[in-house]
């Protein structure tokens, strides 16, 4: 007999539901209800009492209008009211209305609590299973508070019905999870963990969900769990299954209380009993030898539980990971899976083998399976399954099949989902260089990576590649011959061009013995890609052709040409103009001599870790990234861990991409040129570092080449260092700056309009600095906009000290500019010159404003003069991860609102900013395009000026 | 922790949503929305898993789903619970659904949204799995029916002649509605694989 007959349905519901579905349209549908929602308000506002079925009919047609996605804000009182009520009917539908329409901050929970507390102490167990649920299934604060003392008593108490008793488990489960400070532990312990004994399977499942939580929390508490949860799992699984009766499900014994205890069980080490633990390896044994039998049944029902437990067994054996047999048994029968027709089993397979390949006692064994990895990679049908493909592969690389991993990885690349593109991208580069015992493997590797995905090839990775050229001499001659032919070919990516550029200008005499690629044939081939290129990497180029100048003296007249045309030494872009003219200028009246110091070879860059792997990790989540033999991780293969793996410590503050490479995209050219001079990596002790201070250091005349070059240099350019300004907009700590003598930190807070930075000057020599003086200087301009109060510091740094500044700040209106922090000092005698943008910008002055969806609009709208609207189109420049996102729009300073934008994929903020004169409302909208990997930014406020610069802020953040 | 259970048809028309953490509605909506996004647009028999939509928790959730006939159910959980095992119980609330209804169809779940909150509700708890018998759950179904009946006894005997007496005059019942492609029998699961 079906247990809910079709005839007692309600007449009037049915009609209702029908009437909505026939509707034609959104608007008729809207109507309808709105008819339905005034019927049902005057009924329950009318003065004739309704029976029990009028209540219940009217209470079903909210859910199905709450179901269709319309608020319901009235009923919850007349919900409350039927909680009392005697009748079952009632009750229950009181019940399902507040469990599925009353949030947790409802200020009806006490009336509803009320509700609850009669009901638990009526000893009817239907009523008192309808109470549990419902705390369940709320769980507030304020229920907790109510009922945490009670429920355990309920649980442990000997006359609970068995049905009473597997509620109160699960809803003091769900307690502990809200407020785990309210359910006190301690008496009831114990016999909480002897529910495991407990003749009802029910019972038993429950109370393992509810242990198994308790013990990630307080594990000593509940040791003795382990022991019982053995004897259980022994009885299950060698029991033949007509035992357990309604809980074998298609011939498998209790699975789903299998894969509890076996879950339960991971909670722990390895039992230190040997009787127990020699029983719990005979239980995982017969679990896996029963995966061997020929299946009981052909439905997919029976393969599912069954696998269910193997699938449990197998994670407890690998983390256990202390029985060879059983992890190499564990890894055959994963390997069975690989090939298993069932789509499912072969993601769980891959995913499983993942976390064994890290176990050094199967990791052999899992090497064994690549070539089904591969081919899985080859011919799933399912993106989700490659992805697990490619992990695995990941995992499972080492020395002896790097070559293939990588080679079939850079094949997947050319056809693989855009979506996880940029991931592979960076695994294939690690793996290349991580296992790279020969560099010319990694050089063409890297190459193929730029030419097959160039797009998705980030800038950390072409950093690296020539960061490792650099640093190996063995390999120099070959990456300037490789790049040389692949930038033959006629249409070559733009990161290609910057390689080629960059390390053709390093070692490009290494190859220009051979006529076919003399200095002429290489300036002629980079040049050909020159007008072809963004900005950033015409820099690049620029400084390649000065190096050319001192490499080559036979091309110094060609290159002067194109270093004097028009288009160079008018470049409207101010960074190539002032590279062509100060290039220029260097190779008329530098000696060759001086050209040569110079325009030196680029030192060796410092070991640390790769800045790969530290986007990796970041994308993947830290813990996400299967640490594999990281000993080895090193630029020069030379095993030095300690260096290598000072991981952590570093990410936090993780060196700026910029100080890896001094790459080219930073405003002032005269510290920027790559390839030229830079404090940053040439050190203080190279004679030249004064060169950088030109004007602002005029006692470092001592240097020779001053007076070469004073006359040429352009009269306002400061070395303002600027290069981790923007990584201040969304965070208020963190290293501004650093070089080989001095590291700045900040910490800031901000208050509305007023704000505190507390600067540290850390000395990272060991010799004093003298002289010591810092002070903020500001444009005129910013001056009437921004107060900035200094205090003194002491003038001298001890080595190895820090010393710390505090600056008081004050907004006066809204700005644009930064002020600046110069900061001076003697190291060794001579006079040190740094001068660092310090990171206040107009966003630091938000405060956050929640509003709801209909107030957001109102203002949008209110704001829609066009030039208060502020947008902007750009492409990413980081990974589009949401919840980075999500980080960054609440660090920039504004309210996050959720839910106010009709697309869940779209960001919407609000805040104010607080200025001494006055306050300016802004909203943005933030619009991630991912399948083209660019965002729309659009900023409303109620003036121009604050739009535009917080675009300018926000927009350089993704 | 089962975060949410989702059933919504081919057209990602909601036909049940039960969260066991608290959103706002519209949030609920828009889980519901990007939920059938995700899951509507795979090809049948690619695998029942994949990580979870960014509103529900991004790839630390997973989406465990299975395609009856016009109907999705789709399970939100995080990594405490077997894949499998969860795949097992979608299966189970299906053929309890069935048992209860007599070959259960989509109509079903919209005429009677309550009985299947209820019947839910004695596999499901705040997030947790409560019963997996599906002999246990029928039973006390079945028990709730008896109460039901005896409490609407006498006091409902008077409006059921009433609609008994209506429903003559209307031939065309809410139940009879039986639109060829809306009916699904559980029994067969061909669609499922």
């Amino acid at each position: 007999m079906p247990a809910v007959s079709k005839g007692d349905g309600m007449r009037g519901l049915a009609v209702f539901i029908s009437d909505i579905r026939n509707c034609k349209s959104k608007e008729a549908e809207v109507k309808r209800i709105n008819k339905e929602l005034a019927n049902i308000r005057s009924k329950f506002k009318g003065d004739k009492a309704l029976d029990g079925y009028s209540k219940k009919k009217y209470v079903c047609k909210l859910l199905f209008i709450f179901l269709l996605g319309h608020d319901i804000d009235f009923g919850h009182m007349e919900a409350v009211n039927l909680l009392s009520s005697n009748k079952y009917t009632e009750k229950q539908i009181g019940y399902l209305f507040i469990s599925v329409l009353v949030n947790s901050n409802s200020d009806l929970i006490r009336l509803i609590n009320n509700g609850l507390k009669n009901d638990l102490n009526s000893r009817n167990p239907t009523f008192m299973n309808l109470a549990l649920h419902c705390i369940a299934n709320v769980g507030s604060r304020e229920m907790a508070e109510a009922f945490a003392s009670q429920i355990p008593s309920i649980l442990v108490a000997g006359d609970t019905m068995d049905s009473v008793k597997q509620s109160a488990a699960l809803c003091l489960l769900r307690l502990n999870r809200t407020c785990p400070d309210l359910v006190p532990m301690g008496e009831w312990t114990a016999r909480v963990v002897h529910l495991l004994n407990d003749q009802h399977l029910g019972v038993v499942t429950s109370a393992t969900s509810l242990i198994t939580t308790l013990a990630q929390k307080s594990p000593e508490d509940f040791k003795t769990s382990i022991a019982l949860a053995v004897a259980r799992l022994s009885r299950i699984v060698t029991s033949a299954s007509i035992d357990l009766q309604d809980y074998t499900y298609y011939f498998v014994a209790a699975p789903w209380l299998s894969v509890k205890l076996l879950r339960l069980l991971q909670c722990y080490t390895p039992p230190e009993d040997a009787a127990l633990r020699s029983r719990l390896t005979e239980c995982l044994e017969t679990i896996l030898n029963k995966a061997q039998e020929p299946p009981k049944s052909k439905k997919v029902q029976h393969s599912n539980a069954k696998n269910a437990v193997l699938f449990e067994a197998i994670a407890l054996i690998i983390h256990y990971d202390s029985e060879p047999t059983l992890l190499v048994r564990a890894c055959n029968q994963l390997g069975q899976f690989l090939q298993h027709r069932e789509t499912n089993l072969r993601y769980l397979a891959l995913e499983s083998m993942c976390t064994l390949a890290s176990s050094e006692f199967s990791h052999e064994a899992v090497k064994t399976h690549i070539d089904t990895v591969i081919n899985a990679l080859k011919t799933e049908r399912d993106v989700s399954v490659r992805q697990r493909a490619v992990d695995l592969l990941y995992a499972m690389c080492d020395r002896s099949n790097s070559k293939q991993i990588v080679a079939e990885m850079l094949s997947y690349l050319e056809n693989a989902d855009y979506s996880i593109r940029e991931e592979i991208v960076l695994k294939v580069a690690i793996l290349a260089e991580k296992y790279a015992v020969d560099y010319t493997w990694y050089v063409d590797t890297i190459l193929n990576l730029i030419r097959m995905a160039g797009d998705y090839v980030s800038e950390e990775v072409w950093y690296r590649v020539i960061q490792i050229v650099i640093n190996r001499d063995d390999v120099q001659g070959y990456a300037a011959k490789t790049v040389f032919e692949a930038l033959q070919a006629p249409a070559c990516h733009e990161n290609l061009v910057k390689v080629g550029g960059y390390i053709l200008g390093e070692f490009g005499n290494l190859i220009a013995g051979d006529s076919r690629s003399s200095p002429l044939v290489q300036f002629d081939l980079l040049h050909s890609k020159f007008h072809l290129c963004s900005v950033p990497t015409r820099a690049l180029l620029l400084s390649a052709y000065i190096k050319f100048i001192n490499l080559f003296p036979e091309v110094k007249a060609t290159i002067q040409e194109v270093l004097r045309s028009d288009s160079q030494l008018r470049n409207a872009d101010v960074e190539l103009q002032q590279r062509a003219i100060e290039y220029l200028r260097l190779s008329c009246i530098a000696s060759t001599d001086i050209l040569a110091t110079v325009l030196e070879e680029m030192p060796p860059f410092p070991e640390r870790e790769s800045s790969i792997l530290a986007k990796l990790k970041r994308k993947k989540g830290p813990g996400n990234v299967p640490d594999i033999d990281d000993a080895r991780w090193n630029v020069n293969g030379n095993g030095n861990a300690e260096q290598s793996e000072s991981a952590e410590g570093t990410n936090k503050f993780s060196p700026s991409l910029m100080a890896d490479l001094l790459p080219t995209n930073r405003p002032r050219p005269a510290s920027s040129s790559p390839t030229m001079l830079s404090a940053g990596t040439m050190g203080s002790a190279h004679p030249f570092t004064d060169l950088l201070n030109l004007n602002s250091s005029p006692s470092a005349g001592a240097s020779l080449l001053v007076d070469v070059l004073s006359d040429s240099s352009t009269p306002a350019s400061a070395d303002v260092s600027e290069e981790n300004f923007s990584r201040f907009v969304c965070k208020n700590n963190g290293v501004i700056f650093e070089n080989q003598l001095l590291q700045i930190g900040l910490k800031s807070e901000y208050r509305q309009n007023l704000g505190r930075i507390y600067v540290f000057f850390g000395n990272k020599t060991s010799a004093q600095f003298l002289s010591f003086s810092s002070s903020v200087t500001s444009s005129d301009t910013l001056k009437t906009q921004l107060n900035v109060h200094t205090k003194p510091v002491d003038p001298t740094v001890e080595g190895g000290a820090q010393l710390q500044q505090i600056l008081n700040i004050e907004c006066l209106s809204d700005f644009t500019d930064a002020p600046v922090l110069d900061i001076q000092f003697r190291y060794g005698g001579a006079l040190q010159n740094i001068a660092v943008k310090l990171p206040v910008m107009l966003n630091k002055f938000f405060q956050p404003t929640e509003m709801a969806s209909q107030d957001f609009f109102q203002r949008w709208k209110q704001l829609g003069v066009p030039q208060q609207e502020v947008q902007t189109i750009f492409k990413a420049k980081h990974p589009m991860d949401t919840d980075v996102t999500n980080a960054k729009i609440l660090g920039f300073g504004v309210a996050l609102l959720d839910g106010v934008d009709p697309s869940p994929a779209n960001f919407v903020g609000a805040g104010v900013i607080h200025t001494k004169n006055t306050q300016v409302g802004c909203l943005l909208r933030l619009e991630p395009n991912t399948q083209a990997l660019m965002y729309r930014l659009t900023l409303r406020t109620s003036r121009e000026s604050v739009s535009q610069r917080l675009c300018d802020l926000l927009s350089d953040q993704f | 922790m089962i975060k949410a259970i989702l059933i919504f048809n081919n057209h990602g028309k909601p036909r049940l949503s039960k969260f066991y953490e608290h959103y706002s509605e519209d949030t609920e909506q828009q889980i519901i929305r990007e939920t059938f996004h995700l899951v509507s647009k795979r090809d049948e028999n690619v695998c029942n898993f994949l990580e979870g939509g960014m509103l529900i928790g991004g790839s630390d959730y997973r989406l465990i789903y299975r395609h009856y006939a016009t109907l999705y159910f789709v399970f939100c959980v995080d990594s405490s619970e077997s894949e499998l095992g969860i795949l097992d119980l979608i299966q189970v609330f299906v053929e309890t659904l069935d048992k209860c209804f007599e070959n259960v169809c989509e109509l079903d779940l919209i005429f009677h949204v309550d009985k299947v909150h209820n019947i839910l509700a004695e596999m499901v708890m705040g997030g947790m799995v409560l019963e997996t018998n599906m002999n246990e759950i029928i039973t006390q179904v079945d028990s709730q029916n008896k109460m039901e009946k005896s409490e609407a006894g006498i006091a409902g005997a008077p409006a059921r002649a009433v609609s008994a007496v209506k429903n003559m005059n209307l031939p065309e019942m809410p139940r009879n509605i039986n639109i060829g492609d809306i009916s699904i029998k559980v029994p067969n699961l061909s669609s499922f694989k």
